[in-house]
């Protein structure tokens, strides 16, 4: 204790305002250093982005921080006295709380029940329409909108999230930790936890923000740690001080080039023709309204749009993993309309689907498993009935080394893989065959700054190659930076097709305005 | 035939399957699938017949019973909660080590005379409601009034209690509850313990009342997997398992009385006079489960009530998705 005070009074400068204070945090994984002596200091009332690349270590910093994992050496201080904390338990009676990225919450029950899971309080009874009250007043207190009845199956991911927040605000955390809160948000639900944010910390509610986006950290946070292989790479520089170019040099420890450069090509002849499609979505509602597109070799053309607007339905139509109920899709000229997906494959179809996890690979079995699983019956894989399991090893090993999948060896299950790794088994899978036609959908969502710049020039070099790519992609800079055409959709049908990446169009007919109407309306502001 | 003595038999027999539907369910809530029902049953009735003979006192030997169900559960608990095993393959070995137990323990048993049972009695006041009072209150054994108390117990303890909150938040998703510094794998072991505990005291209330004495496998008759059938049928609901415990148990009753009269409807009752049709009678409770459970869980299915999200799953932590 003696120690700890005279060690308060040397660094009493940065000392007194500091909630919390980490210093010389060590932490080692087996076979990674995942954290190599990281100081970190949290003011009150701030929003401190820590920001880095996938299994750069600040997740595992901050786990430190919310007691699920010991440091090996360093110490951390929170409003002033040393702490150690042996379980999330005592972080959060330290005043600590952290909102993961899966959430811990129980689907089946109430949004007041799971904020009461694991409390002393009640001791026996449930007396569930008090709590509802408490947790609804406490809800509308930090402008965390919920209902405190509804069932957690029946709300949205954003709602989820607050029901997390408000978790942590009810046993008192003084201080929140959100492990990439955005990731799994919307657009308009990001605003909204913007909004949240800064409610919270005007109430004096300090914040740590994991990310790896840039322009999230320069739009939310005071200040922003940056971290790179498990180093500090910059302390608490405030975010006024910096630029996303001079972040993402940080982060990564490289310029990152954000105009991708492309080459001028000339496109060749129609790959994939989409002619009038109708289809319907999971619910059997109507999801497309009469869709037709054409993408040529050696081009890459994107499909703007709103989540939810058809986008996946389309793709799921084109690779024949759903019924048309209308129209006719052609590949390389032949109607390949509602046949099935190994139709799509035989004409040189690849899929890069937006659920990587489930769609995009099958989680238990192995990398050699998931990346032969569409030549698997070809020679020399597959002979005959049978797969010969040291070619099917001796290929994966060539594409775990052509595609720098990072995985101690070919025969782990996937599911153990990091976004970026697990992306590139499918794109292994995906494009080393070279492909007539390449649907990508989202192939670049939740990976770290260095993953979607492979991914990109991936993309790039299968245009280059002579490939039709169909990008599918709500992040508009992707779209603009890669495509040579973007198509727009909006509520199953087609607004209209833009050439020369003006982002206002694509703005305007994202939110369902009609390309006529917009020629229509800049020939009258003319007049 | 009389409706009020069919009914009457049948919620007696429907207490044994009640009893271990409400431990089954309990345990099921926990996330712990326990396929082992009728042999723990099987060693529940063996015991307690033989230890209120023992100790001539039937409660006493009820006690036994309960226990003695309740600690075979532990190796079901140790091998699929702390061994993280399949939950199947461990029931149903359970089921063989209780059921095997028992035969060889209970060797001779049928041969006891005098052995102490539960007493019978009328309930005052209720038993004078027509036909309900005859049908419930009148001549049954303590236990279907106990019966009748567990019911809502167990739905206000499920639903309304905050130990409650937790088992059902143990079966759905067991890392939510870890998180927040609940031991899962106590409470599994705790839930599947009284799983046992109520599989014990179904056994015991058919060798100690409903059907007295132990007949080797005759006595459970299969009644342990016809209790986890109803598990399903009930949606893992206390009340919905007192209906289909009563329901089967005057199924299994009106079987029996539509053997034994020699006209039936007016007509020459074929079940008195050929025999082997009878066969087909005693099959028609079980074939009825069969149904019944068809229809109950398309139901569940229908209105979102799905089994615990974690029933079945070993939890380990730190594994992604669970």
């Amino acid at each position: 204790m003696e120690m700890v005070s005279t060690m308060d009074q040397e660094n009493e400068v940065r000392e007194c305002r500091n909630v919390v204070c980490m210093r010389g945090i060590v932490k080692h994984f087996p076979g990674v250093l995942a954290n190599d002596h990281v100081d970190f200091e949290l003011r009150e009332g701030e929003v401190h982005a820590l920001l880095g690349e996938n299994g750069a270590g600040k997740s595992t910093l901050m786990n430190i921080l919310a007691g699920l994992y010991r440091q090996d050496e360093g110490l951390i201080e929170v409003n002033g006295k040393e702490v150690k904390f042996n379980s999330p338990r005592d972080a959060i009676a330290a005043g600590i709380g952290m909102v993961h990225q899966h959430f811990m919450l129980v689907p089946s029950q109430s949004v007041t029940e799971n904020i009461l899971l694991g409390l002393s309080e009640p001791r026996f009874r449930l007396n569930l329409p008090h709590y509802d009250a408490v947790v609804a007043q406490m809800a509308e207190e930090y402008g965390l909108h919920v209902d405190p009845r509804a069932k957690i199956w029946q709300l949205s991911v954003g709602e989820q999230q607050r029901v997390e927040l408000l978790k942590m605000l009810y046993r008192g955390a003084e201080i929140l930790i959100m492990d990439e809160p955005t990731a799994v948000l919307a657009p308009s639900e990001i605003d909204d936890l913007f909004v949240t944010l800064r409610a919270m910390t005007q109430k004096g509610k300090s914040i740590t923000f994991i990310s790896h986006k840039l322009h999230e950290v320069m739009a939310i946070s005071n200040r922003v740690t940056v971290l790179r292989k498990g180093k500090v790479t910059s302390s608490g520089i405030n975010i006024a001080d910096t630029s996303r170019a001079g972040l993402a040099n940080l982060m990564v420890g490289r310029e990152v080039v954000f105009r991708v450069d492309k080459n001028e090509q000339e496109p060749g002849d129609v790959i994939l023709s989409v002619d009038n499609i109708h289809a319907e979505n999971n619910k059997g509602l109507k999801a497309l309204n009469g869709i037709t597109l054409n993408v040529r070799a050696g081009e890459i053309v994107g499909l703007a749009g709103v989540a939810g607007n058809g986008q996946r339905e389309l793709a799921d139509v084109i690779t024949g993993l759903r019924k048309a109920s209308e129209g006719q899709v052609i590949i390389g000229g032949e109607d390949i309309t509602n046949l099935s997906p190994k139709a799509g494959i035989r004409k040189g179809v690849s899929h890069i689907p937006e659920d990587r996890t489930h769609v995009g690979t099958a989680p238990n079995l192995s990398v050699t498993d998931n990346v032969i699983m569409k030549n698997y019956t070809e020679e020399p894989i597959g002979k005959g009935w049978m797969v010969n399991d040291t070619a099917a090893t001796k290929y994966a090993r060539e594409l775990k080394k052509a595609f720098d999948i990072i995985v101690p060896n070919v025969h782990t299950s996937v599911r153990l893989l990091s976004g970026g790794n697990l992306q590139k088994v499918i794109l292994a899978r995906e494009i080393s065959k070279k492909p007539e036609l390449l649907i990508a959908m989202q192939p670049t969502r939740g990976l770290d700054v260095g993953a979607i710049e492979g991914v990109q020039r991936l993309l790039l070099l299968q245009r280059e190659a002579g490939s039709a790519v169909l990008l599918v992609s709500e992040e508009l800079e992707e779209l603009l930076s890669l495509s040579d055409r973007i198509y727009v959709i909006y509520e199953g049908e087609i607004m209209g097709e833009v050439a020369d990446g003006d982002i206002e169009k694509i703005g305007l007919m994202m939110t369902g305005m009609q390309m006529e109407d917009i020629r229509l309306q800049g020939e009258k502001s003319n007049e | 035939m009389n409706l009020a003595i069919i009914l009457q038999a049948g919620v007696a027999t429907g207490t044994a399957l009640l009893f271990a539907t409400l431990g089954e369910i309990l345990t099921e809530r926990s996330g712990i699938l326990n396929l082992g029902v009728e042999g723990m049953m099987l060693l529940g009735a063996m015991t307690s017949y033989a230890m209120s003979n023992k100790f001539g006192n039937p409660w006493i030997g009820i006690l036994f019973g309960m226990l003695a169900a309740g600690l075979v559960s532990q190796v079901h608990a140790f091998i699929t909660v702390t061994l993280q095993a399949d939950q199947v393959v461990s029931g149903l070995s359970l089921n063989f080590l209780a059921t095997g137990i028992s035969l060889v323990l209970g060797e001779g048993l049928n041969s006891l005379v005098g052995v102490p049972l539960i007493p019978k009695f009328d309930i005052p006041l209720l038993s004078q409601i027509p036909f309900i009072g005859d049908v419930f209150f009148a001549g049954h054994s303590a236990l279907v009034y106990v019966g009748y108390l567990m019911v809502p117990l167990a739905w206000y303890f499920i639903n309304r209690t905050r130990p409650g909150m937790h088992l059902r938040a143990v079966g759905e998703y067991p890392s939510a509850v870890d998180a927040q510094g609940i031991n899962v794998f106590g409470m599994r072991y705790f839930y599947i313990f009284v799983g046992g505990l109520l599989a014990g005291l179904g056994g015991a209330a058919i060798s100690l009342a409903i059907s007295p004495g132990f007949f080797a496998e005759k006595t459970t008759s299969g009644q342990g997997w016809i209790a986890v059938g109803l598990v399903i049928f009930a949606q893992w609901n206390p009340i919905r398992a007192a209906f289909g415990g009563y329901i089967f148990g005057a199924l299994r009753r009106l079987v029996l009385d539509i053997q034994g009269p020699m006209l039936l409807l007016g007509f020459a009752n074929p079940f008195y006079y050929n025999p082997y049709y009878g066969f087909f009678l005693k099959m028609l409770p079980y074939a009825f489960t069969v149904i019944v459970l068809i229809i109950g869980s398309r139901e569940a299915n229908r209105k979102r009530v799905g089994s615990p999200a974690a029933l079945g799953l070993p939890y380990i932590r730190g594994q992604r998705g669970l």
